[in-house]
């Protein structure tokens, strides 16, 4: 029986193969309007001085006075070494404590692995606000009150569980058989997890380290609660404090120039580890 | 030395049983091959003496020492694994240096017996490259390698084989065998392929359902297998059965299209099946006596063998393996089976062997129409 379909030329193949490329191509040109648009506009407001700063305009005036000024401010500079602090810290302990857990959740058969992993996502499904009071209290006892050092201790809490998880599973998704291939040449579990796991979990690492320093780096809730002075903030909260001349002048040009400024370094580290990234975000969901 | 002594080992996951009280004695030097359908257990054995796999019941000694509870890490043996599970990260010379390593051993001594090992299985230019850039043989010879140079008294091989393609398995098949004369070391090997149980082993064990079925050479395994499952796992194509009934007076039984065995021992009435190796089958013309009949259904010409196959008058498809060339039938013409009794094969209700080659005549065969 002959299949009831309609048979086009090649050429017509070409043509509709070609429309539809063009159309893939135009859609992620939109897409890619979409996010990156905001950004072009705070890189153009932030070039603009103040008078020009309601006129509108597509490109960039390069008038780097904001900057200038930005970078004069010592609240500022203070503000972005207290995010590196804040933001390098939480990520490494987390990545260590959660690499050290990932290994125990993911491979040691043990009855309570589960429940655990459980807890630990349960965790992370409470919203901030819910944490706040508690977490207030408890850096109030162990008198981390108004130190960056509060921020650290806390973003663990956002940050645990989900390098925990991520990891987890990546390391589930490891075979098992390198891992007896290890033990036979007579490797403790350590010495496993340091020379055969950790040197192939180099995606996984980079790309949920990565995700960490950017959720610890933009964090605001908890930056605002536990930090009460200027010179111990992080870079989200003093920008959201930065004043202008007057109280009335809110200083628009400095606020877009500091918003580019700390896009940067996260820009950068997304860049340098843009490989491993692709990698590593993919692995952990489907053994590829 | 190197024996290994199993003494009633269970392994249960949960409810399901792996292992049921496998007693067992490797001697020193000797190859021994498991071998049994996918699921009945060798590997999970394997792995109990590697000590990667925890024993539920019963106790595992090596060399005369118990190790039941001793970690794989600590047991000395070498593993070499189906997937070879060679580091990815490391190149060959790591890879096959890693365990020295691990023991803290000088470089001086890890260089030496690196290239010993490199040149024993001719990877020397290989040294450098990753994993990845290897073929699956070139693979295999590196796991084999990591075998070799931390020089066990032990070898383990988990189906070392299965990964590779018909022309390089052969390739292989006889490396390791020649390993194993150099060696001298006592190795055990897994496999599903009966080809390489019988070419490697010194004694083969079979395996079905989590208990061994037979221990034997190879020889002994095919010529004299104690039951039908053994009767049934070795050969290629395997053996052919069929039921046979003991008639009203018991001294005679009764096969299919009038095949008749006299009963002249009193064991021999106690068969229920009747087995016979495609081998032992001649294809004659239907109307020879002392045949039975059965419809050709084709034939595969392999080159240096041909495969019959024969359907019978109670409808079993039987094979006929012959060397010389079997005569083109059409499919569907008329043709007869003969064979010798001493090429019989007889089976008891509980499906163990009974043993005609003790009686001092074989039954005779008769047909009658």
């Amino acid at each position: 029986m002959a299949r009831k379909s309609q048979h086009y030329s090649n050429s017509t193949y070409r043509k509709l193969r070609f429309l539809k490329r063009a159309g893939l191509y135009f859609g992620v040109l939109m897409v890619l309007a979409y996010m990156l648009f905001p950004y072009y506009w705070a890189i153009i407001s932030s070039t603009k001085t103040p008078e020009n700063l309601y006129s509108f305009s597509l490109l960039p005036s390069l008038n780097f006075g904001n900057y200038i000024s930005l970078f004069h401010n010592p609240i500022f500079i203070g503000a972005i070494l207290n995010s590196a602090f804040v933001a390098f810290s939480s990520s490494l302990i987390s990545l260590v404590v959660s690499i050290l857990a990932a290994y125990a959740l993911g491979r040691m058969n043990f009855r309570l692995s589960r429940m655990v992993l459980i807890c630990v996502l349960m965790i992370s499904v409470f919203p901030q606000v819910v944490v706040l009071s508690g977490m207030f209290e408890v850096i109030g006892w162990l008198g981390l009150y108004n130190r960056p050092t509060a921020l650290v201790f806390s973003y663990l809490l956002l940050v645990l569980p989900f390098t925990t998880w991520v990891l987890t599973s990546f390391i589930r998704d490891l075979p098992q058989e390198l891992e007896e291939a290890a033990l036979i040449d007579g490797c403790s579990r350590f010495r496993i997890l340091t020379h055969v796991l950790l040197p192939l979990m180099g995606p996984a690492i980079a790309s949920t380290g990565l995700l960490a320093f950017i959720l610890s780096w933009n964090e605001f809730l908890f930056a605002l609660t536990f930090i009460l002075t200027d010179e111990n903030r992080t870079v989200p909260v003093a920008m959201g404090l930065l004043t202008g001349s007057s109280r009335y002048e809110y200083p628009f040009g400095q606020v877009m120039a500091a918003s580019v400024t700390v896009t940067l370094p996260l820009l950068i580290l997304v860049l340098i580890f843009q490989r491993k990234i692709v990698s590593g975000l993919t692995a952990g969901a489907v053994k590829g | 030395m190197a024996s290994v002594t199993l003494k009633e080992v269970s392994k249960s996951f949960g409810a399901y049983d792996v292992l049921r009280s496998i007693d067992l004695a490797v001697e020193d030097g000797e190859f021994l091959v498991f071998v049994g359908p996918s699921g009945c257990g060798k590997s999970t054995l394997l792995r109990v003496i590697a000590g990667l796999v925890p024993v539920s019941k019963g106790t595992v000694s090596i060399g005369g020492n118990e190790v039941t509870d001793v970690p794989a890490s600590k047991r000395g043996v070498a593993f070499v694994f189906q997937s070879y599970a060679l580091y990815p990260h490391m190149n060959v010379a790591r890879n096959i240096s890693f365990a020295l390593e691990t023991a803290r051993m000088t470089k001086a001594e890890i260089g030496r017996r690196l290239t010993k090992v490199a040149e024993m299985l001719k990877i020397g230019h290989l040294l450098d490259r990753k994993p990845k850039q290897l073929s699956g043989g070139q693979r295999q010879r590196v796991a084999i390698g990591r075998a070799l140079v931390s020089q066990p008294k032990l070898f383990l091989f988990d189906e070392p084989l299965s990964n590779l393609d018909a022309d390089l398995r052969m390739e292989m098949r006889f490396e390791i065998a020649k390993l194993h004369s150099e060696v001298g070391a006592t190795m055990i090997y897994v496999t599903h392929d009966q080809t390489e149980a019988m070419t490697l082993a010194d004694r083969i064990v079979i395996l079905n359902h989590g208990s061994i079925e037979q221990i034997g050479t190879p020889r002994e395994l095919y010529d004299h297998p104690v039951n039908r499952f053994v009767a049934g796992f070795l050969g290629s194509p395997r053996m052919n059965f069929t039921s046979v009934e003991s008639d009203e007076t018991g001294s005679t039984l009764i096969g299919p299209d009038g095949f008749k065995l006299s009963a002249n021992h009193a064991s021999v009435r106690q068969a229920v099946t009747l087995g016979i190796r495609p081998e032992a089958l001649e294809i004659v013309s239907s109307d020879s006596s002392n045949c039975i009949k059965g419809i050709f259904e084709r034939v595969e010409d392999l080159g240096y063998e041909q495969i019959a196959y024969i359907r019978l008058s109670n409808n079993t498809i039987w094979t006929v393996r012959s060397a010389g060339a079997i005569p083109a039938y059409d499919s569907g013409s008329k043709i007869g089976l003969r064979w010798k009794s001493e090429d019989l094969y007889l089976f008891d209700g509980k499906d163990q062997s009974i043993r005609i080659e003790s009686f001092p005549q074989p039954p005779a065969i008769e047909v009658v129409r």
